[in-house]
């Protein structure tokens, strides 16, 4: 095997061909994969762009430990193939001090590599660590129903179902429960995703660089509409926002419980909808009425 | 439905929940899909027992085979299970793909609910009774006869763990025909899989049929390492045992500890669902992350309780068909114990999303690639083992090979995945789905049909045909690519498991090609059945009688094809690796032995048939709430196994005189066989006997 290492290098531009060809392949996928898409492979904002970037850096640095096989494997099955009995036969042959150390420290090496990266991303992108901006973030609460997603906008007293509005360059900060089963909240192109669940709250942050759509959905299977539960989430400049905010204000009927206890109910809405104010600590009072701290009120509405 | 409404002789079932009454009241395709599957079963079945009865096999099927304790039969019950109930989840596997391909702005043809029936009978199918019956029958078969040992140390045991896999099986076969399966796929979180939200009996046969293939594999698990501890022959030391033994040890070991939580979180579920507790309720003090705990602190061993034994095969497989002693043995052996070791450390990988701490998500994350080191290791041993060797590409090697190039596809999404942020972005979607595909079927299930095309010859006395099986072969390989290939592009377009409908008209290219190649996929189990046919039309041009068709290195293919009862007229003494290679070597394969000894084996018993009719039973009883049949069946259990410690003649002797005859009649007829080339290992020529590669 050493000396056949050797013999490779001189034919180095094979190696080289292959490692560009793959890197090539790879790269066509992602931009297929790219157009009109939906995932954070196509991003648009900070947080799905790193996630994208990891992912590839990933990639790369795996492809020193894959690669060589997919090289070797070949060369090795040609050459040691029975019929021409053309490489040299040695059954006995099972041990090489210099390969041992080869096969175990390439690895270790890599897994320390990317193991520091690991340790370091994961605090960088802990989807509760506030993101740096100037301004504060704009607060959002979410709450996972079958088959639906409510969101209440606490500072703008407003809410809406199934669609969520956000400020294009501000911070956004999702509070996250649920009011059934376990759901995972995801904005595919803006980061990953956190799960929701009953009597807890979970948090990310997130930020859209432009303004746009992006859909959102809940990925945790929970039943009959679950291929329907997604959203659009809207970014918009920050005018924008204050007049969406206004106007709902004005002109669309308050979230009280008797509202609640109809979104509740499991179904998959035909359209989003909007309210023009929500009954106060709805988001708590969800939360506690699975745990029986204070609660507001339970699940369907009820009271306790 | 409440306990006290189901005292009736039926408990909770009516006449509706029987599928071909549901296809007649709601004649939509969906249902016609539903009672075209329970037909199939029940029409298979009956074909089944009027074979049985044509041929006159019912005789020989309950005193050969159902009521026998002999390893290699339980061994080769499990593997037709496994076979029987991959012919199930294939199918599904296809149907899913077929509804996901055309349901993009359309409902398709399967009703959300039936699709979710699939997706969760595909999965616990093909990981509970597929690959685990596959592994256990594999390990059962072959590790005995590579130890030198004549039986397992608990040969009953052995048939009721059996049994009772068997039993899970059952059920989840019954619940085609009556009533639904659960919708909660096969990890079956709570709450969703609560009593709140999945009233009715789905969810209870998932319960069931996991708990007792559960405590089926926990008592495998004990069998199989006391085995090996115990039941070597002399010289046969653990760092001579063959590989496969190795990997066997550490499945087994990893049973023991890792089936123990499943079996408890499946219990827990059933006394939240039957009894009002609290364990994983919304409310109450319930929380359902101990359940995600409980059932990934089983789930990720459980992943290695599978891929371990498949690599042991790897090992075997890929040393032989290359004429050499497998590379860096002792590397192998520590690298298999870390993987077993680490496979505890990281079941908190599959929920990095359910908002702990990044401190707590980086060291899962580390741990999970530290499981890379070591099986990186293996996969350059395996390359090595091929270097300076004599290679030839039998099916069997092809299926490694195939194995080797595309787990190491796996292993870099595995990597990928292991990042905590950047599972946050693949989690839960069809890129996860192709990453555990891209391991388990070259991991598992190639290994598992490696193993098939490697050891047939040894179980049934002949050979398997090599042109369907390398038929098979490419549409196994070409097939998986076409199918699992377009779901990581999915994935990383947003594209969720699970997901009945789709709303992006961009996915649809992608979901037909995937759609193709799980047909190639399936046409690749067919072949195998095409295989099979032809191989047994053709059994007596195929004969190996004198046992060691590839030229093998362990002890297994020291005796006749088949084995007798009994495995070796006298045990084999064992003076270092490769023991049966180590004996050709020194010419002293197939010497007749100085001295022959009685020979104990035990006697069959319908202890186990009847603990696992009991079994069916009692989980039939406890999905409807048919509370005398769960007292019966409760009660056949126990009272076979109390009935069972009254019955002192257990065993069996086999006189001395008659072990020489047989024997010495054997070495007869392999002295008398010319030895095969390995280039004509694929001819008639070859009947068994070796010769010596040069």
């Amino acid at each position: 095997m050493i000396e056949n290492m050797v013999s490779m290098r001189r034919h180095q531009e094979l190696p080289k061909i292959l490692v560009q060809s793959t890197g090539g392949l790879l790269l066509l996928m992602f931009s297929v994969a790219t157009t009109a898409s939906n995932g954070f492979i196509n991003p648009a904002g900070p947080i799905a762009e790193e996630l994208r970037d990891h992912l590839i850096f990933i990639v790369m640095v795996m492809a020193v430990v894959i690669v060589p096989l997919f090289i070797a494997l070949p060369w090795t099955l040609w050459r040691y193939r029975l019929r021409t009995k053309s490489g040299s036969y040695q059954p006995n042959w099972e041990f090489s001090w210099p390969l041992e150390i080869l096969i175990w420290g390439l690895p270790a090496v890599i897994v320390v590599v990317l193991g520091w990266n690991l340790w370091h991303q994961s605090y960088e992108l802990d989807p509760y660590k506030p993101l740096a901006a100037a301004e504060a973030p704009l607060e959002i609460q979410a709450i996972a129903l079958d088959w639906k997603w409510v969101f209440i906008y606490p500072d703008q007293n407003v809410a809406s179902v199934n669609e969520v509005m956000i400020v294009a360059g501000r911070p956004v900060r999702f509070r996250l429960t649920s009011g059934t089963v376990m759901q995972s909240f995801m904005i595919p192109r803006l980061g990953g995703q956190i799960y929701t669940m009953a009597g807890m709250e979970t948090q990310m942050n997130l930020l859209a660089s432009e303004p746009g759509q992006f859909r959102g959905l809940n990925t945790q299977y929970n039943g009959m509409g679950f291929a329907n539960q997604k959203f659009i989430t809207h970014a918009v400049s920050q005018a924008d926002f204050d007049a969406w905010a206004t106007k709902m204000s004005d002109s669309k009927p308050p979230l009280n419980q008797a509202a609640w206890a109809l979104l509740a109910k499991p179904s998959v809405l035909a359209a989003p909808q909007s309210f023009g104010s929500v009954a106060e600590g709805l988001f708590t009072g969800v939360i506690a009425g699975f745990t029986g701290g204070h609660p507001h009120m339970k699940a369907d509405g009820t009271d306790l | 439905m409440t306990v006290e409404s189901s005292f009736s002789l039926l408990g909770t079932l009516t006449p509706q929940d029987i599928s071909f009454v549901q296809t007649f009241e709601n004649p939509v395709m969906s249902e016609f899909i539903d009672g075209a599957a329970g037909s199939v079963l029940v029409i298979g079945m009956i074909i089944v027992a009027a074979l049985l009865t044509y041929y006159r096999g019912w005789k020989t099927l309950w005193f050969d085979w159902l009521t026998s304790v002999d390893h290699k039969k339980v061994g080769i019950m499990y593997i037709v299970v496994a076979f029987v109930m991959l012919a199930r989840a294939i199918i599904e596997g296809v149907l899913m793909r077929y509804q996901q391909s055309i349901a993009v702005n359309d409902p398709g043809v399967l009703t959300p609910d039936h699709f979710g029936q699939l997706f969760s009978t595909h999965g616990s199918i093909m990981i509970f009774f597929m690959a685990m019956p596959f592994i256990t029958g594999m390990i059962n078969y072959i590790m005995p006869q590579q130890i030198g040992a004549r039986d397992v140390s608990f040969p009953l045991l052995n048939a009721i763990s059996l049994w009772l896999t068997a039993a899970g099986a059952a059920l989840v076969m019954i619940s085609l025909v009556v009533g639904k399966f659960s919708t909660g796929g096969w990890t079956a979180y709570p709450p969703y899989t609560g009593i709140e939200f999945s009233p009715g009996e789905g969810v209870d046969y998932w319960i069931w049929s996991i708990s007792l293939t559960s405590i089926g594999s926990t008592l495998t698990g004990v069998n199989f390492a006391t085995t090996i501890y115990k039941n070597r022959a002399p010289g046969m030391t653990l760092f001579r045992m063959p590989l496969f033994c190795w990997t066997s040890l550490c499945t087994s070991v990893l049973m023991i500890f890792a089936m123990a939580p499943l079996t408890i979180a499946t219990l827990m579920l059933a006394l939240d669902r039957y009894a009002g507790f609290h364990f994983f309720t919304n409310d109450l003090g319930g929380n359902m992350m101990n359940y995600a705990n409980l059932f990934w602190l089983f789930g990720h061993p459980e992943v290695y309780i599978l891929i371990l034994p498949a690599f042991g095969v790897f090992s075997e497989v890929i040393s032989t068909f290359s004429g050499k002693t497998i590379y860096g043995y002792k590397s192998l052996v520590v690298a298999t114990m870390s993987i077993a070791v680490l496979s505890f450390t990281v079941w908190l990988h599959h929920f990095f999303t359910m908002g702990q701490g990044a401190n707590v998500n980086a060291i899962f994350g580390i741990a999970t690639m530290l499981i890379g080191v070591p099986t990186g290791v293996k996969v350059y041993d395996w390359l090595l083992t091929m270097v300076r060797g004599r290679i030839r590409l039998t099916t069997a090697m092809l299926f490694s090979i195939m194995f080797l190039v595309t787990f190491v596809i796996g292993g870099l999404t595995g990597v990928i995945l292991a990042n905590p942020p950047v599972d946050f972005a693949v989690h839960n979607s069809l890129f996860l789905v192709a990453h555990f595909h891209n391991m388990v079927i070259p991991g598992v299930l190639f290994g598992m049909i490696a193993g098939y095309q490697f050891w047939f010859p040894k179980a049934f006395g002949f050979r398997l045909a090599e042109r369907w099986g390398k038929a098979s072969f490419w549409c196994w390989s070409f097939g998986f690519y076409l199918t699992f290939m377009p779901l990581y592009v999915l994935g990383l377009m947003g594209a969720m498991r699970r997901t009945v409908e789709w709303f992006r008209p961009e996915y649809l290219g992608w979901l037909q090609a995937s759609f193709v190649g799980a047909l190639l996929l399936f046409s690749g189990f067919i072949l195998l059945i095409v295989q099979l046919i032809v191989s047994v039309r053709q059994r007596d041009q195929r004969r190996v009688p004198a046992g060691d068709p590839w030229d093998g290195r362990s002890l297994e293919w020291s005796n006749s094809a088949p084995p007798p009862e009994y495995n070796f007229a006298v045990i084999p003494e064992v003076s270092g690796q490769d023991a049966f290679t180590r004996l050709k070597e020194q010419g002293k394969a197939y010497a007749s032995p100085a001295a022959y000894d009685d020979i104990i084996v035990p006697k069959n018993s319908i202890v186990a048939p009847v603990i696992g009719v009991g079994a069916i039973a009692l989980g039939f009883a406890l999905v409807w709430h048919i509370w005398w049949l769960v007292a019966l069946g409760f009660v056949t259990i126990w009272g076979a196994v109390i009935a069972r410690s009254f019955v002192t003649e257990t065993e069996r002797v086999i006189p001395a005189s008659e072990v020489r005859a047989d024997h010495e009649a054997w070495l007869q007829q392999v002295r008398e066989c010319a030895t095969t080339p390995r280039e004509q290992e694929d001819t008639s020529a070859n009947v068994g006997r070796a010769e010596v590669l040069a």
